[in-house]
């Protein structure tokens, strides 16, 4: 994976949403959805985004693709820096990347039939064959993701959740895309049908040389496909290792903790939970320094007042960075 | 076209509810009938066969002189008795139901205008010796065709302006939504009074004039869907493929926005009719000599002894505006995914 150039590097993005009041009300304050996040992803690999709900995971995704455009920071495409490209140059670059959502049954217009679904990015980038050589496009395209031809015809809510799941599958591959952003893609499906298209993403990466920005809070299926994991905690990126690292030996106290809450499939195995005291605090008003200090069991003076700079630990060919005025953890039956 | 079991669900509904769908068939065959006005009230004949030859007057204007040497070389007058009777010794002629136009004078009235209800004016004559049966065949036909014309131009600007404001919503949105309150507040009636007595209304300046205003009832509900659909995922996925804005409008917000707007059509076509009526009631309406139910409501008020006139714009007006609100209570009820559902 090192060595390679990156083919998506993201500099100190940040995403700030302004709260307003009233007809002239000005800014109340600021969103920091994401507070000035970096990170490289190499052509053909995984970096997951994990974090919990609100922590602005999915904004980072959505600013990547331009769905809302950044406050601040650089967003660099395959060499190309993106993040304030017009939309006319931007889009065809959009090629290049593309998304698949959590919800299957939102993602994929109810009102359209898969072929026009599936056709629609085709034509839009100029790839679409003509007359017949089109449908046989298509049927590759849903012969990739492992649907069967004659669903072109139908309409999306006549298929099931992991099915549709397919579909924004194959819509995201039709332009040829080298990254592909997954917001949740997994999150709302069984678990049976979650195995099954981790598998599928997996098995296309490996055949097509895929990226993949994988965003969820399921550490649990993180593990089986990524290479790359970083935790985000209140909009910044709290630690950012490869995965054996970041499983085996977190660094960050957070990252301890949510490892401490993944479910295990053995009731009898003893474990030492970690948990948490009180509720993630508001981007809306952010403690100061060190996010994380209001619910750090070793929080000391100096996180109250200094946030902590992303230091690298371990070796420069596999870099495993964490925000933490720590050196080392202290032991787990000391929480 | 293949309809949805969605649309077949709808219009399942739509058929369940008799009163509507009778005030719809109702509605479309006055219509109908109106359409064809020129053959049902004219002051001249369908046909006649004259020497041997066919003459269609409704279709075709005729030189007096066709039918003889004696008349004059002018437009053919067939109300008049001596060419009538020419006519008759050289052949036959049909005459359409009612033998007047809307601005045909009734010749030979037995009592002083308005006439009451005869053999020969169904529903009498107003204050001007015409017939009313012909001013409210033709008079319906236009207004009909006036609301028709003025919600669909209105619905377009309307949609079409709720689009880009629930699409791009911000600053967009919010000055857009408040010129749009500061218009809605503007005393419509009196503009519109005020333009007419500037410029001479027409059928096209009028509707222009009142597009001023009209355009604005279907903004809400489509700018609602607008600002509901831009943040689907599927829109989402949409602007990540690249696709013009237009087109995401088009293709994958509309369709659904048009069909919260089909369940307002009827009640703004009704209201459309409603306010060209009180125009020509007050005399700021169609020109003068129209035939137009407001002016029938008009001539109702200054000639109190003639009841017919009154009662005749009552029905006519009240009947159109009735059948109109049952067929969008129908059509409102079709739509209503809490009935649909059943």
């Amino acid at each position: 994976m090192n060595g390679t150039a990156p083919l998506l590097e993201v500099h100190g993005l940040k995403k700030h949403f302004p709260v307003r009041r009233g007809l002239f009300g000005g800014a109340r304050g600021v969103v920091r959805a994401v507070d000035g996040v970096s990170f490289s992803i190499a052509p053909g690999e995984t970096l997951s985004l994990v974090g919990e709900s609100g922590c602005g995971k999915s904004t980072v995704g959505r600013s990547i693709l331009r769905l809302v455009p950044p406050t601040a920071g650089e967003v660099w495409l395959g060499g190309t820096r993106i993040d304030r490209l017009p939309t006319p140059q931007l889009r065809p670059l959009r090629r290049q990347m593309q998304v698949v959502f959590q919800d299957p049954f939102s993602s994929l217009n109810p009102r359209l039939r898969v072929r026009d679904i599936l056709a629609e990015p085709l034509r839009n980038f100029g790839l679409a064959r003509r007359g017949r050589g089109l449908d046989e496009q298509l049927v590759e395209l849903l012969e990739t993701v492992r649907l069967p031809a004659d669903a072109l015809g139908r309409y999306a809510h006549e298929f099931s959740g992991g099915q549709r799941q397919r579909i924004g599958i194959a819509r995201a591959l039709a332009p040829g895309a080298a990254l592909l952003i997954c917001d949740e893609a997994v999150s709302a499906l069984d678990v049976s049908v979650k195995a099954q298209i981790v598998n599928l993403l997996a098995e296309l990466q490996a055949r097509l040389g895929l990226a993949l920005l994988f965003i969820s809070h399921d550490l649990a299926i993180v593990e089986h496909l990524t290479h790359r994991v970083a935790v985000m905690y209140l909009g910044r990126i709290v630690e950012l290792a490869d995965r054996d690292a970041l499983f085996a030996a977190p660094r960050h106290p957070y990252t301890r903790a949510l490892l401490s809450a993944v479910p295990l499939p053995d009731p009898a195995a003893a474990r030492n939970r970690i948990v948490l005291r009180g509720d993630v605090p508001s981007p809306l008003n952010p403690p100061p320094g060190c996010h994380f200090h209001t619910r750090c069991p070793y929080a000391f003076d100096r996180c109250r007042s200094e946030p902590p700079a992303l230091r690298s630990f371990g070796n420069d060919e596999r870099p495993h960075l964490v925000a933490c005025h720590l050196d080392a953890l202290p032991d787990r039956s000391a929480a | 076209m293949i309809l949805s079991p969605l649309a077949r669900r709808r219009i399942a509904v739509f058929r369940a509810h008799r009163r509507g769908l009778w005030s719809l068939r109702i509605f479309l065959l006055l219509f109908g009938l109106c359409l064809c006005a020129e053959f049902i009230a004219n002051d001249r004949p369908l046909l006649i066969r004259f020497d041997g030859h066919w003459f269609a007057p409704v279709l075709h204007d005729y030189s007096e002189d066709a039918f003889g040497s004696q008349f004059m070389p002018m437009e053919a007058d067939y109300t008049d008795p001596e060419l009538q009777a020419t006519i008759r010794r050289h052949g036959w002629m049909i005459w359409p139901a009612i033998p007047f136009r809307y601005d045909t004078l009734v010749k030979n009235l037995p009592v002083p205008a308005p006439a009451p209800p005869s053999l020969r004016n169904w529903l009498g004559t107003d204050d001007q010796a015409r017939d009313v049966l012909a001013r409210v065949i033709y008079g319906f036909r236009l207004s009909v065709l006036f609301g028709f014309t003025l919600t669909a131009v209105a619905s377009v600007i309307g949609i079409a302006a709720g689009a880009v404001q629930g699409f791009y919503g911000g600053s967009v949105d919010l000055l857009f939504q408040r010129f749009i309150e500061i218009w809605q507040g503007m005393p419509q009636l009196y503009l519109l009074i005020i333009l007419g007595s500037i410029i001479a209304p027409s059928f096209w300046v009028l509707l222009i004039f009142l597009l001023l205003f009209s355009w604005m009832s279907l903004t809400g509900v489509v700018r609602a869907e607008f600002l509901r659909g831009r943040n689907l995922d599927y829109i989402r996925a949409a602007h990540a493929l690249g696709v013009s804005d237009l087109a995401v409008m088009g293709r994958h917000i509309l369709p659904n926005a048009l069909v919260a707007t089909l369940t307002f059509l009827p009640f703004i076509l009704s209201g459309s009719v409603t306010v060209l009526a009180s125009l020509d009631f007050l005399g700021f309406g169609l020109p003068p000599g129209s035939p137009s139910l407001g002016e029938l409501v008009s001539q109702g008020k200054n000639n109190l002894q003639a009841p017919w006139l009154g009662i005749t714009a009552f029905i006519v007006l009240g009947g159109v505006l009735t059948l109109l609100i049952f067929v969008g209570e129908a059509v409102r009820d079709s739509f209503d995914p809490r009935k649909a559902g059943q």
